[in-house]
């Protein structure tokens, strides 16, 4: 049971996701009244209740209930999602995905952070549900069909009744399986004129379910929604084998249905909606005849909606007879039908109906609804190709991190061994072209494919971080009376998974940095000349060879020379300094340097960017910032494509080799003697183009070697980051460069100070890798207590050569 | 300290234990056979900067690192056994995986439970605190590790 929860929970992250997918269509305004979009935004909210209601989780079946009745409206065409409809919305799914998680950790629910939203999803909805759908009953006109069946006596598919005026005088309604408390009417709206059903061939389908149907969990009315998305069908119920009610066994089925379907698709098609019930149901098709049908729907006897089986009973005297028959459109049906078959009953009423066109003209008011079937579509509207893209989900398969680990692990180990063998077999003297140097080199070209796809498999998209960012935008702006849109883009875009969960924190604070201190208030922005909505970007890509992300705003850009003033008002820099533009810019990444004049919630604490820029540096990953005034800032980040593969300099020293990694390395340098300068008893500078820079012996800072009297014949890497260099290392020799596999100390050993890692190499041996940053800082406590670099080292811009 | 009185307490009871005896700076020493994964020649370990003395380094164990710490260090043995020829036991105890460098491996003993005796009070013997228990065999006296005690907490090293 805790499992099946556990995966209830599961879906109900991928069902939130979907919905904010959705409702962010909408609100792009790519999906205006895309039926299908409307269809997966309510299909979630739905999945989510109806799950909800099988555990008992009461306070979540009871919001996602009100919220579903409010996009039924929606879905429904009664109420257009306008900004403010849909503002609540995002609002709801914000608050639906915390019920989610308080009822996943068994927290308490604090109702009142949700009941005015109710109240306000309930005013959506409007109270006379049932007088509108009278009205629309009378409205509603037979479509003039010139085929000779006179189903339009019938036409009423766009009924949205549950057992509502249920019986043999009524309009019979369709029921659509569901649990919209009340009445909902379809606004319903006239069949087109359409004469190009009399083209379509008529079925006849004589349809039986034994008992074990039923018990198989199969649907009838499923397969009769499924039918009528082929074409345009009447369902009549059989009633004639119904045992009296004195002995009627309620477990077994009575009733059986004759179905007529005007479809122009081969019967091949008919069947295969059947395909499921094969076998567990009395089944004839007839294939196409002219032969009229008689469409007056069966009366059924009381007792039959006592058996529960009502949605059944109902449908029986469903008929479809306006669906227009655009059959150019339904290519697409039979995806669906199987689509139908296969869901989960929860979805009853949302069933999708693909295979509609609608023209640009019908607006919102195009309904989704596959009951209400009215759906305007003029015959000379050319096929739209329907929406699939996120009705067809690829297939997916969960599985442990731990287990992908392993086989990180294990592919990592092959490398290694196949590096090993290939140095055994070169020490045996093998020609270059001999059989196993040639299959060699296939193992390795086999092994690196390996490699790689085994890292793809922890890569995930940047989607559901930039769908928390999304929200993160709404309630910001919100707390400060901000109007922002947030732009999204490249949310595709694959990331490492630990990458992503340890990105959540400083991308939350650069986002509501830009609501905050990046966008202007809206007067000033109206008066900036720019539109009163400011506007976020957040960008994910691929660069070469790394993963960018971009916050970006078209705010009012930094404003240097506060930051400057208040830098020197905090001490961070010397008054009289003079700083370019990106220096100042950097300043922000310093500790203790806040902009905004007024401390908001959401910023302005004095602990901010630098934090931020300590985050993604442990990440191995680069934060920088452009900005231009009046125009907006961009901060960018550039990160690994995984944490499980460096880009590393192989280098020695002291006989050991160690691994430092190239994000940090600015340029490698040859000593020459007069380079390096004593400053005090222990400590040297280097003199890199007239700019000091402190110096430290890799060897004798790990305590592998006491200091060198001369360092003259040896390498230093420049250590740093984007503000400039922060050290200068001596090394012995510079190896190679290459890819490491991380393997991590923290678990086997513990934390070792100014190693982030170990490796292992070629030879089977390992290797440490190096925390450049952590090491010249740890350094600079240790073997110099006056030298340490003014607190922001700032540094001329000069070029940096990084070679690499 | 845990005096690790088990074996004391245990002492009616005839099971057998399973010993793993190695000998380490001259002395014979033993562990429970449970605890130990796999015994290995010794490899040239990588060095870690600002380790205490007696961790060794790390060494790749098919694909993971395992940290070695040198026994006779740990335990403030001499040993004349040059390192190079020495043996790795890999340990496990609970969640942590130790290499431990010995001079060399000797046995395997199934000893009854009422053998071991409780290690003497010797406060002055700092050695103690790494024996759960004593016994004889042949004459000559093996300690049984005190694992626990051996094994640094994790994180203690981390300055």
């Amino acid at each position: 049971m805790a499992e099946i929860r556990a995966s209830f929970f599961i879906e109900c992250e991928e069902l939130l996701e979907a919905l904010q997918d959705g409702l962010q269509a909408i609100d792009d305004g790519v999906a205006d009244a895309d039926a299908e979009t409307v269809n997966m935004v309510f299909r979630s909210v739905h999945s989510i209740k109806g799950g909800a209601g099988a555990f008992g989780l009461d306070t979540l079946v009871a919001f996602a209930h009100k919220f579903e009745t409010a996009l039924d409206e929606v879905r429904a065409g009664r109420l257009k999602p306008d900004a403010r409809v849909l503002k609540l919305f995002f609002h709801g799914s914000d608050i639906l995905g915390d019920l989610v998680r308080e009822c996943r950790d068994g927290l308490e629910h604090a109702d009142e952070t949700y009941a005015p939203l109710l109240a306000e999803l309930e005013r959506l909805v409007p109270p006379t549900e049932t007088d509108a759908g009278a009205q629309a009953e009378i409205d509603f006109q037979p479509a003039p069909l010139s085929l000779d069946l006179g189903f339009g006596t019938a036409d009423l598919g766009a009924q949205d009744d549950e057992g509502a005026g249920f019986g043999p005088d009524d309009f019979a309604p369709a029921v659509d399986g569901g649990d919209v408390d009340g009445p909902v009417a379809r606004g319903a709206e006239t069949a087109p004129d359409d004469d190009a059903v009399t083209a379509a061939p008529v079925y006849r389908v004589r349809f039986k379910p034994q008992s074990v149907l039923y018990a198989h969990g199969s649907e009838p009315l499923f397969l009769f929604r499924a039918l009528r998305d082929l074409g345009p069908t009447e369902v009549r119920c059989r009633e004639d084998d119904l045992p009296g009610l004195d002995t009627l066994d309620c477990e077994h089925s009575h009733i059986g249905w004759d179905l007529t379907l005007h479809s122009a698709e081969p019967e091949k098609v008919i069947r295969d909606v059947f395909d499921f019930v094969e076998g567990l149901c009395a089944l004839e098709i007839e294939a196409p005849d002219a032969g009229a049908v008689d469409l007056i729907a069966g009366p059924i006897a009381g007792p039959i909606a006592d058996l529960g089986l009502i949605d059944l009973a109902d449908l029986a005297s469903l008929s479809d007879g306006s669906d227009p028959p655009d059959l150019a459109d339904i290519s697409a049906a039979p995806e669906t039908s199987a689509a139908l078959l296969a869901g989960p009953s929860g979805d009853a009423e949302t069933a999708p109906a693909p295979a509609r066109s609608l023209t640009p003209d019908s607006g919102p008011a195009a309904k989704p609804e596959p009951a209400s079937a009215a759906v305007t579509s003029p015959p000379d509207t050319p096929a739209k190709p329907v929406r699939t893209a996120p009705a067809t989900p690829r297939a997916t398969v969960r599985v442990d991190l731990e287990r992908i680990d392993r086989l990180v692990n294990l592919v990592g180990e092959i490398v290694i061994n196949q590096a090993m063998l290939a140095q055994s077999v070169k020490a045996e003297g093998l020609p270059p072209n001999s059989p196993v140097r040639t299959g060699l080199e296939e193992f390795l070209q086999l092994t690196r494919d390996i490699q790689e796809s085994v890292m793809m498999i922890r890569a995930q998209p940047v989607k559901s971080l930039f769908q928390r960012m999304s929200r993160i935008v709404r309630e910001a702006s919100a707390d400060i009376g901000k109007e922002v849109r947030l732009k999204i883009e490249g949310e595709q875009t694959e990331v490492d998974k630990t990458v992503i969960e340890r990105l959540a924190d400083p991308l939350t604070h650069m986002i509501r940095n830009a609501v905050d201190h990046g966008l202007e208030t809206a007067d000033a922005r109206e008066a900036a000349g720019k539109p009163r909505q400011g506007n976020v970007t957040l960008t994910a890509m691929h660069r070469s060879g790394r993963t960018v992300i971009e916050v970006g705003d078209d705010g009012a850009g930094i404003d240097r020379t506060k930051v400057l003033n208040k830098a020197i008002v905090n001490g961070l820099v010397p008054p009289d300094t003079q700083l370019t533009d990106a220096e100042i810019d950097s300043l922000l990444f310093a500790p203790g340097l806040s902009t905004a004049t007024a401390v908001s919630n959401l910023s302005g604490r004095g602990v901010g960017m630098d934090v931020v820029r300590s985050a993604i540096q442990a990440l191995g990953g680069r934060i920088s910032i452009t900005s231009e005034r009046g125009h907006g800032s961009t901060f960018s980040i550039s990160l690994p494509l995984t944490l499980a593969v460096l880009d590393g300099m192989v280098v020695q020293v002291a006989g050991e080799t160690l691994v430092v990694p190239l994000s940090t390395i600015l340029e490698t340098l040859a000593l020459t003697d007069g380079d390096i300068r004593a400053l005090g008893p222990d400590t040297h500078v280097v003199n890199i183009r007239d700019q000091f820079v402190p110096f430290f012996d890799l060897g004798a800072e790990l305590g592998y070697r006491d200091p060198l009297a001369s360092y003259s014949a040896g390498v230093v890497l420049l250590i740093g980051q984007e503000d400039g260099p922060a050290a200068a290392v001596a090394v012995d020799v510079i190896e190679d460069q290459r890819q490491v596999v991380i393997k991590g100390l923290q678990d086997s050993y513990g934390r070792v100070p100014g190693i982030a890692a170990a490796t292992i190499l070629g030879d089977g041996q390992i290797a440490l890798i190096l925390d450049p940053i952590d090491l010249v800082s740890m350094a600079s406590g240790q073997t110099r207590h006056r030298g340490s670099p003014a607190p922001m080292s700032i540094q001329p811009d000069q070029a940096k050569g990084v070679q690499a | 300290m845990t005096y690790a009185s088990k074996p004391a307490d245990k002492a009616k009871d005839g099971s057998l234990r399973e010993l793993l005896s190695f000998r380490v700076g001259g002395q014979d020493y033993c562990l429970d056979i449970m605890s130990v994964r796999e015994i290995r020649g010794g490899t040239r370990a990588t060095p870690l900067p600002h380790a205490p003395r007696f961790m060794r380094g790390v060494i790749n164990l098919r694909g993971t690192v395992l940290p070695i710490m040198d026994l006779a260090t740990r335990l403030d043995l001499d040993t004349e056994i040059e390192r190079d020829r020495s043996v790795t036991i890999v340990v496990a105890d609970n969640e942590r995986t130790v290499g431990l460098m010995v001079d060399a491996v000797s046995d395997i003993l199934a000893v009854p439970e009422g053998d071991l005796q409780p290690p003497p009070d010797m406060k002055a013997d700092n050695e103690r605190s790494f024996i759960s228990a004593l016994m004889i065999v042949e004459n000559r006296m093996i300690r049984v590790l005190d694992l626990n005690a051996v094994l640094p907490p994790p994180n203690e090293d981390a300055a």
